[in-house]
């Protein structure tokens, strides 16, 4: 089980909503990944009132939403947007967005602890969207953050973890914080290596709902989270340069031995 | 009496948030409400007046990663 914010979860997947083929396609993705936390936004409603069906849809899925601030660049815009999304989507639960700079989608990860300070006061569950920056990571859980989420590349880049070295680094620092990658991944091999190394979550969403088939690639992932977790509770061995014989060497039969 | 309903000029003759969500068709307890970059709480929205230029944000759940 996971923990976050006194939520357990047994599932470590937490899937995007956004950009499937269609509303159908999501929900049978939200199934096959597992996940029990899926994200959500909002957005200008136009006159279609096309928020409700949305949100009727998510809700039939029994998920726990998590929503974002996706899009705000200051932190008046973030914290406007989070005390609208708590009031929408009834939780005090909110993925904190503040983007810095476009073609990344870096966080300002200034804006961002103010940002996380301010909603943390007004009562919120903050799960920000960061750098893998160590200092950082250490302010967020300063102003209250209870969850970090370093990027494991940019927004929607497919890249797997840019700097393992460095998320490494992370999980050696906060033994007892919940860590999620979140974002830049492309394959589930990407969201193993995580795993392995012992964060306790993913998120993502483009690497699913951008896939050829969605709901398959949303099993994978799910598989692949749960096998990187494994594996970490496994306990690996220790990469070597030079070879260590497998077989036991002892009663090696006689033609060996020359 | 004209005001600006998510970044577009909207006239209305409604004198309240509450009445201007109303008068959109929007569900009451679905979106969210701004007014001039504040949230303004489903309960506070009877006893919230609009004036002349007023930026009204109108929110909706919406797909999101």
């Amino acid at each position: 089980m996971a923990r976050f914010y006194d939520i357990d979860v047994a599932s470590r997947f937490m899937l995007g909503t956004a950009g499937y083929p269609s509303p159908a396609i999501l929900a049978e993705a939200i199934a096959a990944s597992g996940a029990e936390i899926v994200t959500v936004s909002l957005r200008r409603e136009g006159a279609s009132g096309q928020g409700a069906a949305f949100w009727d849809l998510i809700r039939a899925t029994g998920a726990r939403v998590l929503p974002n601030t996706a899009g705000c660049k200051s932190v008046k815009e973030a914290v406007t947007t989070a005390q609208m999304a708590r009031e929408v989507f009834d939780t005090p639960w909110i993925k904190l967005e503040v983007i810095g700079e476009d073609d990344t989608l870096q966080p300002d990860v200034f804006g961002l602890v103010e940002a996380a300070g301010e909603l943390t006061r007004q009562g919120f569950q903050v799960f920000p969207y960061t750098t893998d920056d160590l200092i950082v990571a250490e302010r967020l859980l300063a102003v209250g953050c209870e969850v970090l989420m370093p990027w494991g590349a940019p927004i929607g880049s497919g890249r797997g973890l840019n700097n393992p070295y460095q998320l490494r680094t992370l999980r050696a620092h906060f033994p007892g914080v919940p860590l999620v990658v979140d974002a830049g991944l492309g394959l589930p091999s990407h969201a193993t290596a995580a795993m392995e190394i012992g964060f306790d979550a993913i998120l993502l969403n483009t690497a699913v709902a951008k896939a050829g088939d969605p709901v398959a690639m949303a099993r994978a992932f799910g598989e692949a989270i749960t096998a990187g977790r494994r594996a970490f509770e496994a306990g690996a061995i220790e990469a070597r340069d030079m070879a260590e014989p497998s077989t036991p060497v002892a009663g090696t039969p006689f033609w060996h031995s020359g | 009496m004209q005001i600006i309903v998510n970044g577009t000029a909207h006239n209305t003759a409604a004198g309240t948030l509450a009445a201007l969500v109303e008068e959109l068709g929007h569900d009451a307890g679905v979106v969210a409400t701004a007014l001039n970059g504040e949230f303004a709480p489903r309960s506070d929205r009877a006893g919230t007046s609009l004036a002349e230029g007023d930026r009204v944000e109108i929110l909706a759940p919406m797909q999101g990663g």
